[in-house]
């Protein structure tokens, strides 16, 4: 199967979102990614469409899978502005796929305060959701086979491989 | 006449210097004949010793028995019987039980268990203060006249040097052998462990040398002035050893001995606060571990066991609060075996040290002469022998060797002639 | 035969457990504790400081020693962490009344806890009910008798990361009763692994164990020779028993020739930060006017003990959970 180009797809997202801030009337949306992949593809979106502000959200202290798989050895902690409260929050991630990280990351910005909206991009979705979330905007739709996942590489340059 | 013969084993005495290839025939519990064949009589057993040593039988001149007061933790039957089957004929028992041997009928009624058990003689060591309180002198010769060999305060202490003085003064009128354990509890009683860089690392408070040294210094002069028979138990400083040749240079006539334990392990057994390895007198150094091997090798320590079981609840717990002691009557023939077979002991220093040596203390006759009685250990040094936790003889639930499989078993011991192993 | 006691706290891919003593732990272990801890710090800051992470859990407190302090921040990071807390004070008087330590630990194992947060006034506690207790619990050292107080000596390690950017290359001087100090011993090991350019240890005779350079420190007798070019300065606390176990002969004493004044701080580094496990004894080991100085980050130490708090008890249990995963795997494969 032939992996779609990231920059191509990454552009396209970019006007997609500006397109949709500017049909809901969001002028100063705050742009979070999900750390790790998230992070990066957020960083970009804000190069590109000149958005001020932004944040990380290390979501390993709200996963559900803490009994199961324990604590990621590597946390790096959220970094989130001041406040989040009655912001328009632009949650990013790189691969949406179960839904659970998405879920685990609306938990964690509740914490922080009450915001304004929420709206989901993600750069790929490979479908296999098992929680009713779904992303305002994606980049591209892949339908890969049930062994087959994706994998993004960055920063620089972005990449995704099959894995 | 009939006889037990014990064929070709290899006897050892360093009473007598003897190490030899030989026969021995044993009837009415002596031995009848060395070397040759009795003219009348037959044989009525024979025992194979080829391969194994035949020695004097083990006396330990310090192991706590447990008994009257330790019903969870041993008894006289139980520890006699594991003494035996290290080899062991005769056992000094400490006055430490509840109640204390501070009068003749605990005496008595020792020595009737232990003749009741039928395994070890067991030679009891009377209080030297009632209760051990270290404050008044004993029935000393009461206890003496009930059947103690010597007297001792197992580690108490003396309220101070002026009582130490007349108990000594006291015992010297009766000529009564006196066992002292060292120990100065103004300096060791807040310690669990030896004071150096394990205690340190472990934050385990410390019982420095000098616990024992300044108390021996004590001791010994005060020895030296009442003329009093002394004997010095559980050494387990190189110093102390300095300070006991000083004090033979100067003419006294001075016995000591030094726990097994602390002849195999030092305080970095402690490491990781296993409390089996709590042991009083603390294990010290490998600096104190090479003296003290190296006095027995001169033939100028004794080996005592100081035995002492415990049930599983004195062990279960932090190495502050787990008590001291160490269960060794099951172990501790292939323990020593395994010195002499590493070549830290010799074969002759360690059988001296832990029989003509004691014997000497005590003054017995003990030895593998025509007319003895038989009292003796058969040794197979090449034997394998596993150490079942759930077999082992010892009540006591804190052996070292419980769970290994060791070399050198006691084949057969006989007590006054008797098979008892 | 000999166990190495620093092994008993690690899975077997090298993951933390239990939390019992920072000796013989790795360097990246220790940084991974700060890293973790450092990222709860961004979680206290703010609106909610929960999270979800050991929802459902039990956390013990289990004080065979009083100690409301130690025990608050415990309780308070173990609540952070959305786990259900009970508190034991098992004061010494309980456990002489013939309850043994295993009578209690045996009770409270037919509780389904799933972190024993262990005070005790024993050297070798925490190691010896790790050792004891069924498989799945953690254990967290609070502080066991001289040996080990580790959430605290990586607090200190936290604090000194955060003002002087990092271990590495310091020097550092602990000053005081290091004989009965186990938070000294905990600062000592962690220091030396992290990096530190120099520990140091100031006090008199008296207060300072035997062979304690062993541990990997140079021992100071005068406070001012020992306070020449460091980085980082903690005192310690100095019980009042002290004087009455002819440890010392005064307070006053003592502050004459230990107690952190302006002008000897003078002689550490200017940049240098000073320290203290607290509650502070003003006057004795330290000049008022030191303790609220600008080198002084004593307040900024009982923040960053909850985020500690937190980082072990989230990752002792979570290499439990491993374990008992394994455990469940190899189970199923028979």
């Amino acid at each position: 199967m032939s992996l779609p180009n990231v920059e191509q797809v990454l552009n396209e997202l970019a006007q997609n979102l500006n397109r949709y801030l500017q049909e809901q009337d969001i002028e100063q949306p705050l742009l979070i990614g999900i750390r790790t992949g998230g992070v990066w593809v957020a960083e970009r979106l804000q190069q590109i469409l000149k958005i001020e502000e932004s944040g990380s959200l290390d979501i390993s202290f709200y996963r559900d899978d803490f009994t199961r798989k324990g604590l990621h050895p590597q946390v790096q902690g959220s970094d989130l502005p001041d406040t989040v409260e009655d912001r328009h929050i632009v949650l990013v991630d790189d691969v949406i796929m179960s839904g659970r990280t998405i879920r685990a990351g609306m938990n964690e910005l509740f914490d922080y305060g009450r915001p304004a909206s929420i709206t989901l991009v993600c750069l790929l979705d490979i479908g296999r959701r098992e929680l009713p979330i779904q992303p305002d905007l994606c980049g591209a739709k892949l339908s890969l086979s049930e062994d087959e996942l994706i994998k993004l590489s960055g920063p620089q340059p972005l990449t995704i491989t099959l894995a | 006449m009939r006889y037990l013969h014990i064929e070709q084993a290899r006897l050892i005495d360093p009473s007598q210097n003897i190490d030899t290839v030989t026969d021995l025939y044993v009837a009415e519990g002596r031995i009848k004949a060395i070397g040759r064949k009795p003219e009348s009589g037959v044989v009525e057993e024979s025992i194979d010793g080829r391969g194994q040593w035949l020695i004097p039988g083990l006396i330990d001149l310090g192991g706590h028995l447990a008994e009257p007061g330790f019903a969870q933790k041993g008894a006289i039957a139980s520890e006699t019987y594991a003494a035996c089957s290290s080899g062991f004929t005769h056992v000094c028992a400490l006055p430490d039980t509840k109640p204390v041997v501070d009068n003749s009928a605990i005496v008595q009624q020792i020595l009737e268990k232990a003749q009741q058990a039928r395994f070890a003689h067991v030679l009891p060591l009377g209080a030297l203060t009632p209760d051990l309180a270290g404050e008044q002198i004993s029935s000393m010769a009461a206890l003496q006249e009930a059947g103690c060999v010597a007297l001792s305060n197992a580690r108490r202490p003396f309220k101070n040097s002026y009582v130490l003085r007349r108990v000594l003064e006291y015992a010297a009128t009766y000529d009564i052998l006196v066992f002292l354990a060292p120990d100065d509890v103004s300096l060791s009683a807040s310690g669990s462990m030896h004071e150096g860089p394990v205690a340190t690392r472990m934050g385990i408070p410390g019982i420095p040398r000098t616990a024992e040294t300044i108390a021996l210094a004590q001791m010994l002069l005060l020895i030296e002035q009442t003329g009093v028979r002394a004997h010095i138990s559980q050494i387990s400083c190189a110093r102390s050893l300095v300070m006991l040749r000083q004090a033979r240079e100067a003419g006294m006539s001075i016995t000591a001995d030094t726990p097994l334990a602390n002849l195999i392990y030092t305080d970095e057994s402690v490491t990781g606060y296993n409390s089996l390895y709590k042991v009083f007198p603390p294990l010290r150094t490998e600096v104190d571990r090479q003296a003290l091997l190296a006095a027995v090798n001169a033939g100028e320590l004794a080996i005592s066991s100081n035995h002492r079981p415990h049930d599983v609840a004195g062990k279960k717990t932090t190495f502050i609060d787990a008590e001291p002691g160490m269960s060794m009557f099951d172990g501790f023939l292939p323990l020593a075996m395994q010195l002499v077979d590493k070549g830290e002991l010799t074969e002759e220093a360690f059988i001296s040290a832990v029989s003509t040596v004691p014997a000497e203390v005590l003054g017995m006759g003990h030895g593998l002469k025509e007319g003895s009685l038989f009292n003796a250990a058969l040794i197979d040094p090449a034997q394998e022998r596993c150490f079942r936790r759930s077999h082992l003889l010892s009540q006591g639930r804190n052996s070292p060797v419980a769970g290994m499989t060791l070399k050198g078993a006691a084949s057969a011991v006989f007590v006054d002639g008797r098979r008892v192993i | 035969m000999i166990i190495n006691p620093c092994n008993v706290q690690l899975t077997a891919d090298g993951r933390l457990k239990h939390f019992l003593t920072t000796e013989g732990l790795s360097k990246a272990l220790l940084t991974e504790i700060l890293d973790t801890a450092d990222s709860f710090i961004s979680t206290q800051e703010r609106e909610i400081k929960k999270v979800p992470l050991l929802r459902g859990k039990t956390v013990v407190n289990l004080f065979f020693e009083n100690s409301t302090r130690t025990r608050s921040t415990f309780e308070l990071a173990a609540k952070r962490l959305s786990a259900d807390i009970l508190n034991l004070d098992i004061a010494r008087s309980a456990t002489s009344k013939g309850e043994t330590l295993m009578d209690t630990l045996w009770n409270l194992e037919a509780m389904y806890s799933d972190v024993f947060v262990v005070r005790h006034a024993d050297s070798g506690a925490a190691h010896f009910i790790a050792e004891q207790v069924t498989p799945n619990v953690a254990i967290i050292n609070a502080g066991d008798g001289r040996h080990a107080h580790p959430t605290q000596a990586m607090l200190d390690m936290l604090t000194i990361r955060r003002h002087k950017g990092s271990i590495e290359g310091k020097v550092v001087a602990v000053v005081g009763d290091i004989l009965h100090s186990r938070v000294a011993r905990s600062q000592i090991h962690a220091l030396n692994t992290l990096g530190a350019a120099e520990v140091r240890v100031i006090g008199p005779r008296t207060l300072l164990p035997r062979d304690i350079g062993g541990l990997g420190c140079k021992v100071f007798y005068k406070l001012e020779d020992g306070l020449k070019d460091c980085d980082v300065v903690i005192m310690l606390r100095l019980q009042k028993e002290r004087m009455q176990d002819a440890l010392l002969p005064s307070g006053s004493e003592f502050y004459k020739r230990y107690g952190l004044t302006v002008d000897k701080l003078k002689l550490a580094k200017p940049d240098a930060i000073v320290m203290h496990p607290g509650p502070i004894n003003r006057g004795v080991e330290i000049e008022s006017t030191v303790a609220d100085g600008a080198q002084s980050v004593i307040l900024n130490q009982v923040s960053y003990g909850i985020a500690v708090r937190m980082a072990v008890m989230a990752m002792a249990m979570s290499g439990q959970q491993q374990e008992r995963n394994e455990r469940a795997q190899a189970q199923g494969e028979l």
